[in-house]
């Protein structure tokens, strides 16, 4: 990946404008769809991240959990130029002048993966001026990118990769509108810009919401959605609309570009995934019908709090339930909430992935996954912990479309891993290492080796463990 | 019998007390006094009537004694909320259900959540059955810098929730102070002294008392936290704030004060202790949510215990009328924090005191509250592992002595769920 990104950056940034990118260089931005194209045909505001430096590194002793359900005892896994070289038991061969970390009595996992973050967005300190999550000044709103909003100096990331081992996440619009806008992948590395957080490949999401916070947010102004009816209503309109714009989109004559109507069509060419807010059983079988009348594919629910009563359509469906292992009761939409939401779509052969929506639960989505799997445990479906952890792994990185790189531990992806003090379905594990892309980016045992953003330094409590 | 019969045998059942001579022996579990002590493998905890009566590993168990055997079980005293706003909740976002603030009132210190807490509410059932047996309620404010008397509250299934009305006021003296008060930490400060004056106005001459800034009934309010009579839970974080906090002794020499919150507590510990101030503080937080929070970090606790600071965890503004259930999650991460270099944690057994006899002694109820210790109510759970492990489920609760059912409707749900398909009749006909 370093080499494609550095290409994509020579071709966006140095060189003269109008000069097209080469074929390869396009490909290297998979996402480099028509929906969002630059002018010049490259990627419109592409990635500048590139790895870190990293050393041939192997982990052996130690417990692996795959990301895909697989469990390895007295493992070894290997990485080298960034890649997962090797992945097995102690048999598997590592070769000389490789950095040895003795993994007995601790575990491994991939880099954890949140699919539903507003970290840069909705930034510490929350103070108003930092208030960039919702473009709530409409209710339909797909022309708006969570990347302009996105404030690397955020001190959630470093947490988040300290105590949570986050290593990608999906930076999401807030969900006052019905169609929020785009949003973005990051690599959980500390930047100076959000281009160089960046995942590199990763397509966009369209963020969309249904329920009660659009009929509040605009309902409260006497404007359309004020009831669910308004809208669907609202909602079918503006994919009718948008698949007319994409019919005309190849005329000899196209029409003016639509940035909303790039992100819509983008998503009925099936390149941008759409990651849906949507509490209700009911209204996701609404969201589901309506997805089947203008032809696109809902990729997960979020705060999906009553897929349980639709474990079998959701299974059915192929569609991922972005969930909390139990938050409930904070509003109407939450009130069934259960802690074995997650445990019995897993029972049903449906997608679970477990979510944050929070600065805070990011620092520990595997005791979310955990306490999920023990709920369920509780009543008796058998859950192994392996599979708990595809909850945050595998699956995460699968709604984000970006499972072929990341997610699991298999020889050719990212090295993306966490190393943790124990088992990380306990309440007393803690990452000790944490590497992106084989650079080790967190060390629990060097303070040099634990980001402190701009906005913290010179502060009170700077570099402190927190 | 006929359907009075029933209603009535039904509010039987709701207040069940323990038979006055019942005992119970729980035997053979590892008991947990919750005082911060070891626990004791194959203990027993003896319970008469609403009372522990003894626990450890020499009870001579009486031969009428009910027995439950807790072999390769945890017993542990119920789990003690710090701060919270159990009972005042049902819904958050259903205002007509939301009882912990009153927006469009005349009336601050003197509103009294005594008469908003509901047992019934379903918060209360779900908490219980993951070991919350007591807690610590607050109001919160709306447009004054007092929210009003906070209670100790049982969550026992029965219509009397109530262990102790008007165990303290709540203030906000920190960022959310400067809002209420109009704006500036001068005002909240000001503020809080020309009310704590007017009420002594009030305490002179109660007849003619006419004041611009404060109703009678708040002046009232206000006197038994002037004289220390009641508690005065303050919420601050920053070390600032904190350090002004402790300075209203200066002028207000009887102030009972419990720091709630407290995120940057570390930061002036030595001052916290030196003040014989205790603090109900927020365990995991560690973000700079507002500049009063700079120095937050989850090492805070472990650091203030080490300072000499007596601390307990508490919940405030943190999902605190909902997930008073991760309470044990908390505790159980601080004790991780051993494992992280350069962080302070507590020992297990400190973890567990912090929400268990800890919080009880600083809100004056150690005596009667929060450990298995001889004559105290026995709010008694046994789990099925380590209480603070994310894994281990809660078997049984006893609050008061008395055998608490684990029902709620988020059970119901799941069992109704457990084949969501609908069978030869809908959903709605499986109950």
């Amino acid at each position: 990946m370093k080499f494609r990104a550095l290409l994509a950056l020579v071709a966006g940034g140095s060189l003269m404008a109008g000069c097209a990118a080469t074929a390869s260089d396009t490909k290297s931005a998979s996402a480099a769809t028509p929906a969002q194209s630059g002018q010049s045909g490259g990627p419109a505001f592409p990635s500048t991240y590139e790895a870190y430096p990293s050393t041939p590194t192997a982990i052996i002793g130690v417990t692996i959990f795959d990301g895909e359900g697989g469990r390895i005892d007295n493992g070894t896994v290997f990485m080298v130029d960034g890649k997962i070289s090797a992945v097995g038991g102690p048999e598997t061969s590592v070769p000389e002048n490789t950095t040895m970390v003795d993994g007995s009595g601790k575990y491994v996992t991939p880099g954890i993966i949140d699919v539903h973050s507003h970290l840069g967005d909705y930034p510490t300190p929350s103070v108003s001026a930092h208030s960039d999550g919702n473009e709530a000044t409409a209710p339909v709103t797909p022309e708006v990118w969570a990347e302009h909003s996105v404030w690397p100096q955020d001190p959630g990331f470093s947490r988040a990769m300290a105590n949570g081992g986050i290593t990608a996440l999906q930076i999401l619009p807030g969900s006052a509108n019905l169609f929020g806008g785009r949003s973005v992948t990051l690599k959980n590395v500390p930047a100076r810009t959000v281009q160089a957080m960046k995942f590199p490949g990763a397509p966009y999401g369209m963020k969309m919401a249904c329920g009660e916070n659009p009929k509040r947010v605009y309902g409260g102004r006497n404007r359309m959605p004020s009831t669910r009816m308004g809208s669907l209503a609202l909602n079918r309109q503006t994919w009718i609309d948008a698949q007319e714009y994409r019919s005309k989109r190849d005329d000899a004559k196209p029409p003016k570009r639509d940035l909303g109507k790039e992100t819509l069509a983008g998503v009925l060419d099936g390149d941008i995934l759409v990651h849906n807010h949507c509490y209700r059983a009911d209204e996701m079988a609404q969201i589901i019908d309506m997805s089947k009348e203008f032809g696109y594919k809902v990729t997960a629910f979020h705060h999906a709090v009553e897929s349980y009563k639709i474990a079998d359509i959701l299974a059915r469906e192929g569609i991922c339930s972005a969930v909390w292992a139990d938050w409930w009761g904070f509003k109407m939409e939450a009130y069934d909430a259960i802690p074995e939401n997650a445990a019995l779509l897993q029972q049903a052969g449906a997608c679970v992935i477990i979510h944050s929506d929070d600065e805070n639960q990011i620092q520990r989505l595997n005791q979310e996954a955990s306490k999920a799997l023990a709920d369920g445990r509780a009543m008796g479906l058998e859950i192994s912990d392996a599979q708990a952890i595809q909850w945050i792994t595998y699956n995460p990185a699968k709604a984000m479309g970006i499972e072929e790189m990341t997610g699991s531990l298999k020889a050719g992806k990212m090295a993306d891993l966490v190393l943790w003090n124990g088992n990380p379905l306990s309440v007393y594990a803690r990452p000790e290492k944490v590497w992106i892309d084989g650079a080790l980016m967190f060390d629990s045992g060097d303070p040099k080796r634990r980001p402190v953003s701009d906005f913290e330094l010179g502060q009170p409590g700077e570099g402190d463990v927190k | 019998m006929n359907r009075f019969a029933k209603y009535l045998a039904s509010a039987a059942a709701l207040i069940a007390a323990p038979l006055a001579a019942q005992t119970t022996a729980i035997t053979g579990g590892k008991v947990v006094i919750g005082d911060g002590s070891a626990p004791i493998e194959g203990g027993t905890v003896l319970i008469r009537g609403d009372r522990v009566v003894a626990a450890g590993a020499n009870v001579t168990i009486p031969a009428d004694a009910r027995r439950i055997d807790a072999t390769g079980k945890w017993v542990t005293p119920g789990l003690f909320a710090g701060f919270s706003r159990i009972g005042l909740v049902e819904v958050g976002a259903v205002t007509q259900t939301n009882d912990m603030n009153a927006s469009g009132s005349p009336f601050s210190a003197a509103l009294d959540v005594q008469y908003a807490i509901n047992p019934f509410a379903s918060p209360v059932a779900v908490n219980r059955a993951a070991g919350v047996t007591r807690a610590v309620v607050s109001p919160s404010t709306a447009n004054s810098i007092f929210g009003g008397y906070g209670a100790i509250v049982d969550l026992g299934a029965d219509e009397d929730p109530i262990t102790r009305a008007r165990a303290f006021q709540f203030v906000e003296l920190g960022e959310t102070g400067h809002s209420r008060a109009g704006g500036s930490r001068s005002a909240s400060h000001i503020h809080f002294r020309a009310l704590l004056e007017e009420a002594r106005t009030y305490a002179r001459n109660p007849a003619v008392f006419d004041s611009d800034l404060l109703k009678a009934s708040d002046a009232k309010a206000l006197l038994p936290v002037i004289n220390g009579s009641t508690k005065l839970l303050v919420h601050v974080e920053s070390a600032n704030d904190i350090l002004k906090v402790l300075d209203l002794r200066t002028d207000f020499p009887a102030l009972d004060i419990v720091l709630v919150g407290a995120n940057e507590g570390w930061r002036v510990a030595n001052q916290i202790a030196a003040a014989g101030v205790p603090v109900l503080a927020s365990a995991l937080s560690d973000l700079p949510y507002g500049f009063e929070d700079l120095a937050a970090t989850q090492s805070n606790i472990g650091r203030m215990k080490d300072a000499g600071v007596k601390v307990a965890i508490g919940m405030i503004n943190d999902r605190d009328a909902h997930q008073l259930r991760y309470s044990v999650q908390y505790a159980g991460n601080l004790v991780a924090l051993n494992k992280v270099p350069r962080a302070t944690g507590l020992s297990w057994d400190e973890a567990f005191a912090a929400i268990s006899s800890v919080p009880a002694e600083i809100m004056d109820m150690g005596g009667q509250l929060g450990s298995l210790k001889a004559g105290r109510q026995a709010d008694v759970v046994i789990w099925n592992g380590d209480p603070l492990e994310l894994s281990t489920q809660v078997e049984t609760v006893i609050i008061d002595g008395v055998d608490q059912s684990l029902s709620n409707r988020q059970m119901r749900l799941r069992d109704r769920y457990r084949d969501p398909a609908p069978g030869t009749l809908p959903n709605a006909y499986d109950h």
